[in-house]
């Protein structure tokens, strides 16, 4: 079992997602996450799965999204050199005596505040998804109030 | 040209080669009928919109043109979804014109309002909500490209009501479809076919295993070829039959759950299992890890999704049955010698034969019912089933040698699929003496066509094999829940004699098997209006040789 990051091109049709979705549902497929948006050109959007599996499973995703109409390309970028990532939003209580400890965690991870409250920063960090894991973990002792992930997005490197 | 969206609708059809549709008529789908009214296109009403759908797949079956449907929003829509998923199962393809409330109101809960794509998503091949009046030509044309081209399917296409009131500027569609995500599959890769065809020669125990992907292609002939030029041993999915003349030498007749044993044990025994258009289903392989054990496997198969995903395969093609035998039987030579593998498959003909004892109670046999059909019919006829017991004695005891003649519904199981589907087969071919083999309980699914068969005057011949039970149900409760028989009593039934009377059909009741040949020559004899013949049949005749669920192909019960 091993996570895969699928690059799904799709139309940019109302109810595609959808067609997406329900075909992992039917089928039975995990999805760790899924983000949609944009792509370089506007009749089309990008999905980008994270999807758990054997090759055989993952295998299959892949067949069965290709014979959704609306799908035109699938790469699986775990087999790529990809640059991925994820966004976060973190709110953490951060009373006065922990706020420089807080700060100096913010700097190590090149993340940044993007809020200051009265007893909580909000705190905004891009990465692959290890960073991430390890920023959140590194905060969990400060007490997270509420945590936001985008889910992966990913490209290929190069001229690919 | 100022058209109206549904004047559009109706010309494309006819572009399609569409003669037939068959539908049921309602407040959003006004505006279609009213150019339905003066168009030289046939419609067919049915008496419920299931009807429609069964009778659209039983004309594609047995053409192999796509299937046409028609019923209004709401729960005309949802009254055609057993149907779409029927034909989804099974890869038929087919196109569904749902009505739809105004583009306007979409999404207000509007009267007979049903979110209809939503509903269909996960039973369709591709579906549509048609948003302009602009959009409907060329949505159509793809509707019955997607439908027809690589592995076939049912096509939803929901039409509100305002885009067919609508009058646009017509202009004809491109010629040529060009959608992104879909490209009809052509070609195949050639080493894998030169790998199957050294599979093919160095085989001692070879076994054909052909499937609906076969009848799909259109491959009969190339499919005989192969195997009478290697003398391979041919058996057929449910789905197969008539993909090879059940009266071959060669025909092992049905594999699987209710197949027979020397299909079964061929399977079990063969070096070589070369599976054409066929999707591993688990009636099939029973417990999946043993079958074909001793077997390399080629699959080949339009959908790429299909290989491996039930069974590890040696050599995956993917491609047309047809091309793809094309290109196999090119590269090999006739042999004409039989070997020790068929003296031993000959061996378990003799002894395993199909077989059935006598009834108990002095009934009707049912196998016989079927054996006097195929003596009459000599397999040139249509053979429509329903679900069950009825399902699977018609399979075993008829020899289908064409096909597209035998249609059933596989994959769903859908009782009351035989009648509507065997109205939409002989309204496709006329000249076919055209039989529905039903179960008591599967034929009052769909008894109100009658209806629609005598408005039109088909002379279809519906057998009923009357058990009173839910036969194929009451079995496994025999079988496995200690004989009890839990609402599958269905002893509370019409007269069906009367019944079919009452709609203006003929009615015949037979309960000495005597008379069992006469009756069906007198059915044969009518010309102008369907015939029900009731048949009152052993009541606890079971099915044999069966499989038990969770059991290997080859450990088989009954039948010896
Ligand atoms: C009560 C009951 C009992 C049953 N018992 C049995 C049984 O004992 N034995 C049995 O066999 N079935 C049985 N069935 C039917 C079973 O459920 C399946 O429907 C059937 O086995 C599937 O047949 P198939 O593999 O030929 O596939 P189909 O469903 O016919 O699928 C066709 C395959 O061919 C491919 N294909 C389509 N077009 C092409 C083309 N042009 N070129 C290449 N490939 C193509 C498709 O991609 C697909 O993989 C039973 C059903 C019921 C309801
Ligand atoms: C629509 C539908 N409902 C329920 C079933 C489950 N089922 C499978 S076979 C069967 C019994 C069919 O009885 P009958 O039509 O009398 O045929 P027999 O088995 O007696 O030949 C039932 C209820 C089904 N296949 N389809």
């Amino acid at each position: 079992m091993r996570k895969h990051t699928l690059s799904v091109t799709v139309e940019n049709k109302p109810g595609v997602l959808t067609r997406v979705t329900t075909l992992f549902r039917r089928r039975g497929y995990n999805i760790d996450s899924l983000t949609v948006g944009a792509s370089e050109n506007p009749s089309i959007s990008r999905i980008t799965i994270v999807v758990e599996g054997d090759e055989r499973v993952i295998e299959q995703v892949i067949k069965q999204l290709y014979k959704l109409v609306d799908v035109i390309k699938i790469i699986d970028l775990t087999a790529e050199r990809a640059v991925e990532r994820e966004l976060v939003l973190i709110k953490v209580k951060a009373d006065n005596n922990v706020r420089a400890e807080i700060v100096q965690i913010v700097d190590i991870f090149r993340a940044r505040i993007v809020d200051i409250g009265r007893e909580t920063l909000i705190i905004e960090c891009t990465g692959d998804t290890g960073k991430i894991d390890a920023i959140e973990e590194s905060l969990k002792p400060f007490g997270i109030v509420e945590l936001v992930r985008t889910g992966k997005i990913a490209i290929i490197r190069g001229s690919k | 040209m100022k058209l109206k969206g549904a004047e559009i609708l109706i010309r494309c059809l006819k572009g399609e080669g569409v003669d037939t549709v068959f539908g049921y008529p309602g407040g959003a789908v006004l505006p279609i009928y009213d150019v339905l009214y003066d168009s030289d296109l046939r419609h067919i009403l049915t008496r419920h919109e299931q009807g429609a759908a069964h009778a659209a797949d039983g004309y594609a079956r047995a053409t192999g043109k796509v299937g046409v449907c028609i019923a209004t929003s709401g729960p005309g829509a949802t009254n055609l979804v057993t149907g779409i998923a029927t034909a989804y199962m099974d890869s038929i393809p087919m196109v569904c014109f749902t009505g739809q409330v105004g583009t306007a109101v979409i999404g207000r809960d509007a009267f007979q309002e049903a979110d209809i794509t939503g509903i269909t998503l996960p039973i369709t091949k591709h579906n549509y909500l048609v948003e302009k009046t602009e959009d409907v030509a060329r949505i159509v044309k793809e509707a019955f490209y997607i439908a027809r081209s690589n592995r076939p399917g049912p096509v939803v296409v929901d039409l509100p009501k305002d885009v067919m009131e609508r009058e646009i500027d017509y202009q004809a569609p491109e010629e040529e479809i060009s959608i992104r995500g879909y490209r009809v599959m052509k070609g195949y890769n050639s080493g894998q076919v030169i790998a199957a065809v050294e599979s093919i020669l160095k085989a001692e125990r070879p076994v054909i295993y052909a499937g609906g992907g076969v009848i799909a292609s259109e491959a009969a002939e190339e499919l005989r070829e192969l195997a009478e030029k290697r003398k391979i041993p041919v058996t057929t999915t449910l789905m197969g039959m008539g993909a090879f003349p059940g009266n071959n030498y060669l025909s092992l007749g049905m594999l699987g759950m209710h197949g027979t044993r020397y299909a079964n044990y061929a399977i079990g025994e063969s070096d070589l299992l070369i599976a054409i258009g066929v999707r591993f289903d688990d009636r099939v392989t029973a417990k999946v890890d043993t079958f074909a054990p001793h077997a390399r496997v080629i699959h080949i198969d339009i959908d790429a999704a299909e290989i491996g995903k039930n069974v590890e395969v040696d050599v995956p093609i993917v491609g047309q049955v047809k091309e793809v035998l094309q290109a196999i039987n090119k590269r090999l030579d006739s042999v004409d010698k039989f070997t020790d593998w068929h003296k031993t498959i000959d061996r378990w003909k003799e002894e395993f034969p199909l077989r059935y004892g006598n009834s108990a109670e002095g009934r009707i046999m049912p196998q016989n019912v079927i054996e006097k059909i195929y003596s009459l019919t000599q397999g040139d006829a249509i053979i429509c089933t329903e679900v069950g017991q009825n399902q699977m004695w018609a399979a075993q005891y008829y020899q289908y040698k064409h096909p597209r003649s035998f249609l059933s519904s596989g994959g769903l199981g859908t009782m009351g699929y035989g009648f509507p589907a065997a109205i939409g087969a002989k309204i496709a071919r006329p000249e076919l003496p055209v039989i529905d083999i039903a179960g008591d309980g599967s034929i009052q699914m769909n008894i109100q066509e009658l209806g629609t068969a005598v408005q039109y005057k088909l002379p279809v011949i519906i057998c009923i094999l009357n058990n009173e039970y839910l036969g194929m149900v009451r079995q496994w409760q025999g079988l496995f829940y200690g004989g009890r028989y839990s609402f599958t009593d269905m002893s509370h039934q019409p007269d069906f004699v009367k019944l079919a009377e009452a709609y203006g059909a003929i009615g015949i009741r037979v309960k000495n098997e005597d008379d069992v040949e006469g009756a069906l020559q007198q059915a044969l004899q009518v010309n102008d209006r369907p015939v029900v013949i009731d048949f009152w049949v052993d009541r606890e005749a079971d099915v044999y040789p069966m499989v038990p669920p969770g059991s290997s192909l080859f450990n088989m019960l009954g039948g010896d």
